[in-house]
């Protein structure tokens, strides 16, 4: 019983790890209707310029997260203004290849550039466990969550309360409307894609912390899709409960049953939510079924 | 009804309608006028395919063969991709699934190849439906969500399944004496199956279920209008790109004389992705193009590689796996923006100059 509440405590930590990703994703696709695969490269690509900042150029963890931000929302709106900007208007399924393509351009970069070997990020995260009565948590892993928590709490406030975060609100539920109230949605996208970069880059940093960054991060990330499946596309609140859900099931398949299945599970659940509830548990009932 | 089909098919490239862009912009199928010079093309083509092991070459006929196998599976996502506008992104999964069902005939049943194609393609093209069958339901692109789900279970499937498939060291594939040729008949049967199967997907386009896929592909409230069923007709493309890939698959096995799962990942989904986009969505020539460049592509890279590159293998190799994955990426992206209509469409313009010259 320990045993299960203490894999299940390090599940739900970890789990809080997607959040932040998801929630980039829920963003730019409430707003710009892009499914954007390249999340997780954008995640791996963040977390390796912190360490190209901090390891690297040994400038100090703080302006290392400073740096790594900037250079995630550059990269973002490099992407949203270079690429996709121009196509914008065409059937949604080019958008969604060109970020396909974006996400293994930026994998064969990070190869390129700092080749196929893990890397350590340096110890920001105290290490030292924590114990709740009897259980024990990984430090970094208690601290992580903590870092997540205060990030998205961030998010959603400015989400929720800032003129900027009203505007992309406006934008995804009517964009003819939110452009007739003055709001220039170009401009909304590319805030959109600049808070997504952010996150992604908040996120990398923080998983990478824990474990290691390879190029590959990314493709595990693709885990995030299930999280915003099970929360439903739309929904703020819907990705964290989900994300959190999720990881905790991960693990606890992982502990149980190996490796494999932890990797499998969550597109497991993507079927099962695509087949039983398509719109997700929280999601706005926009699902149109032909 | 027909002559708005023919209209969809054949509605020019404007800047406007990007989905037109994407289509074929073929000629309309006009009163056929096959003229003397284009059989004498066709007749040449067919000399040069059939002459072609005649080289001697061994690496030539390695080469030639694996463009053939990846032309089928490219001209199967081409109908998915390309012609029916739905995105798959778990390709190589199905061509898996192709190549493990007709190694295990053949291990286990000693069908000729023939059968296992046969079973190969059908196999994928059921395990297609299942997986596009909830995904297909719903509006936008959630395709792309299942294709990338059937991906990553299949792929479980073909690493954690150890008695059927093999785990990790995969199965090894018995040998095919084809028309008791070896690789040389391999490559005939491969390039024969190849040109059926073109000519199938070319013609299918002017049937009722072609012409209902692009409907789709252009506007889906409209084709339900005309009383196309949109859910079953979506399946259909979806499924017939992956009973292509199942074909490619069994044929890939005998080919390179083992399946295993690495075969099929992600970055081989990608790939013909890639294949697909470059050659020109929508378009027969467009696959074969495709096929041909993404596969010589990392053979001429490696070449060039290294001549200029850092010296000693081990470093080659290191480079070579994500320059391959950024090419890919770059490609991808290249063309969607600055030449939507692929190769293809590169060729169709260089033909319309020579006209007018």
């Amino acid at each position: 019983m320990l045993q299960f509440l203490e894999f299940s405590v390090i599940g739900v930590a970890s789990g809080s790890m997607y959040v932040l990703a998801a929630l980039g994703f829920v963003i730019i696709f409430k707003s710009t209707n892009i499914f954007n695969f390249a999340m997780g490269e954008m995640m791996m690509f963040g977390a390796y310029l912190f360490f190209a900042a901090t390891v690297q150029l040994q400038l100090g963890w703080p302006l290392g997260i400073v740096l790594a931000l900037a250079g995630s929302i550059l990269t973002a709106i490099a992407i949203e203004r270079g690429l996709l900007q121009p196509l914008l208007g065409q059937p949604v399924i080019v958008l969604v290849l060109v970020t396909l393509g974006v996400g293994s351009m930026l994998r064969g970069i990070a190869g390129l550039i700092w080749g196929p070997d893990i890397v350590q990020l340096p110890d920001f995260l105290p290490r030292a466990p924590i114990f709740i009565g009897d259980l024990l948590v990984p430090g970094k892993l208690a601290w992580g969550c903590l870092a997540v928590g205060i990030i998205a709490t961030l998010f959603i406030l400015y989400y929720r309360f800032s003129r900027a975060g009203i505007a992309i609100r406006a934008t995804s539920s009517d964009q003819l409307t939110a452009e007739g109230m003055g709001i220039n949605i170009r401009r909304i996208f590319t805030l959109t894609w600049a808070i997504g970069g952010v996150l992604a880059a908040c996120s990398g940093i923080v998983v990478g912390s824990l474990n290691g960054i390879t190029p590959t991060l990314g493709l595990v990330a693709l885990n995030v899709l299930a999280v915003v499946m099970l929360g439903g596309m739309t929904s703020v609140g819907g990705v964290v409960i989900a994300g959190i859900f999720i990881g905790w099931v991960e693990t606890l398949v992982g502990a149980y049953l190996g490796a494999a299945w932890q990797a499998f599970m969550p597109y497991l659940i993507v079927l099962l939510v695509m087949t039983f509830k398509p719109a997700g548990l929280f999601g706005e009932q926009q699902i149109e079924r032909i | 009804m027909q002559r708005l089909f023919d209209k969809m098919v054949t509605r020019a490239p404007d800047g406007g309608s990007a989905a037109a862009g994407l289509a074929a912009a073929r000629p309309a199928p006009a009163p056929r006028s096959t003229t003397l010079f284009q059989v004498g093309g066709w007749l040449l083509l067919a000399a040069a395919l059939i002459a072609f092991p005649a080289t001697g070459s061994g690496y030539l006929l390695f080469m030639a063969t694996l463009v053939a196998i990846n032309v089928i599976a490219t001209a199967g996502l081409n109908i998915t991709v390309g012609y029916a506008g739905l995105l798959s992104i778990g390709h190589s999964a199905f061509i898996g699934v192709g190549a493990y069902v007709s190694t295990l005939m053949m291990i286990h049943l000693g069908t000729p190849l023939i059968v296992n194609l046969v079973f190969g393609g059908l196999a994928a093209f059921l395990v297609g439906l299942v997986f596009g069958a909830p995904s297909l339901r719903i509006k936008g692109v959630y395709l792309a969500i299942a294709t990338l789900a059937a991906q990553y279970s299949l792929y479980f499937v073909f690493q954690q399944w150890t008695p059927v498939t093999g785990g990790d060291r995969g199965l090894s594939v018995p040998g095919v004496n084809m028309f008791g040729l070896g690789d040389k008949g391999l490559y005939y049967f491969v390039v024969g199956l190849m040109v059926v199967l073109l000519i199938v997907a070319r013609n299918l386009f002017r049937t009722r279920v072609g012409r209902a896929f692009i409907a789709l592909r252009e506007r889906d409230y409209a084709a339900e209008v005309l009383g196309i069923n949109v859910v079953r007709y979506k399946l259909l493309a979806f499924a017939l790109g992956a009973a292509y890939a199942g074909v490619a698959g069994s044929l890939l096995a005998v080919f390179l004389r083992i399946v295993n799962p690495d075969q099929f990942t992600l970055l081989a989904s990608v790939f013909f992705l890639a294949a697909v986009v470059v050659g020109g969505q929508a378009s027969i020539l467009g696959s074969i193009l495709g096929a041909a460049f993404m596969t010589l592509m990392p053979e001429i890279l490696r070449e060039v590689l290294e001549i200029f590159g850092p010296r000693g293998t081990a470093d080659v190799a290191g480079i070579l796996s994500p320059l391959r994955e950024f090419i890919f990426g770059a490609l991808i992206v290249g063309f969607l923006v600055f030449e939507p209509r692929g190769l293809a469409g590169l060729v169709d313009r260089l033909r319309a100059g020579g006209r007018k010259d």
